[in-house]
């Protein structure tokens, strides 16, 4: 029994050990904020369109019995925004989704000149110049994806850019958003 | 020059984050919106209360805090206000619930385990075993104090 004591030190440093290897596995991000708004319905808002863009504004009420959504949270200041771009401009083609978005903090000058020169895949847009919906919304910074189910439920927020290992990770909570339905 | 550059540092205040703008006329309010600005996390910046941080969103919330206060909420109503929006992550002393009972308990069971641990080792150590002294043992002890007289 007293010689087992020695052995305490190494029980302690291996269970340390292991939690430290399964805190650094499996893509665990520390930095990652859980969202408040997963499994809850969307929050109220009402935004006007971008002056200029023919897209009209985006509420509370455009996201309910809609079918599957993606809410994408962008801005024409935004440098990952313009990464991200092609990749959502194929989803809404390619995929049986509606594509809306939040202008998040841009100029509508700005955001339309934007939209001139990448194309608008969006069907509507919701111009939140004081980052009030955003807010709302539980935004953290653009860009951001949330996808809404057809009962107007949130049941995924995508935060960064949905390219590379992002899409991969966005595909999946697509798919599994879709089964779910 | 020198001198008088040096003193206007020394005079300087620090940096503050909170804008000229943002402060409420209400020097009470203002007072509470400062204590609940320096418990809420920046979501940007995730280490730093709202109420020392630069980035945008932080700004937004300091401003939403003063507002709800100024249409007179209590704290908590403020509070629950960031949670519902950012979660229980936005708050600096995290809520008293079944997923926070190890955070909160647990430096407590470290503690008194160890204070358990040392109380033990310190009664072992005091308490000297006092084993009588077998017949045999007697009887040569005795044999000895024969001998010296």
């Amino acid at each position: 029994m007293n010689r087992l004591i020695f052995a305490l030190p190494l029980v302690v440093a291996a269970l340390i050990g292991a939690f430290a290897l399964w805190g650094l596995s499996g893509g665990r991000d520390p930095n990652a904020i859980p969202s408040a708004l997963i499994s809850k319905p969307v929050p109220d808002f009402e935004l006007p369109p971008i002056e200029g863009v023919a897209s009209p504004g985006l509420k509370t009420a455009d996201l309910q019995g809609q079918g599957l959504t993606l809410v994408n949270v962008f801005a024409s200041w935004c440098g990952p925004c313009r990464a991200e771009h092609p990749v959502l401009t194929r989803l809404a083609r390619e995929e049986d989704v509606r594509l809306v978005a939040i202008n998040y903090k841009d100029k509508p000058e700005a955001a339309a000149a934007w939209l001139e020169e990448l194309g608008n895949p969006y069907e509507r847009i919701g111009s939140d110049y004081s980052g009030r919906a955003g807010i709302e919304w539980g935004v953290t910074g653009v860009p951001e994806t949330f996808i809404i189910d057809a009962n107007g439920l949130v049941v995924h927020r995508f935060p960064g850019p949905v390219v590379g290992d992002g899409l991969r990770r966005f595909q999946e909570a697509l798919d599994q958003a879709r089964s779910a339905q | 020059m020198k001198r008088l550059l040096l003193i206007l540092c020394l005079l300087a205040s620090p940096l503050m984050a909170v804008e000229p703008d943002e402060v409420l006329d209400d020097p009470v309010l203002e007072e509470r919106a400062r204590a609940i600005s320096a418990d809420v996390r920046c979501v940007v910046c995730q280490n730093e209360p709202i109420d020392s941080s630069n980035a945008g969103v932080a700004r937004d919330l300091r401003m939403i805090i003063r507002e709800r206060l100024v249409a007179g909420d209590t704290d908590q109503e403020v509070f629950d206000f960031l949670v519902l929006r950012y979660g229980d992550y936005v708050l600096f002393n995290p809520p008293w619930k079944p997923s926070t009972y190890a955070l909160w308990l647990g430096p407590f069971v470290i503690l008194f385990g160890g204070f358990a641990c040392v109380v033990v080792a310190l009664m072992r150590r005091r308490t000297p075993v006092a084993v009588p002294l077998s017949a045999e043992d007697e009887a040569r002890l005795d044999a000895m104090r024969e001998g010296k007289k």
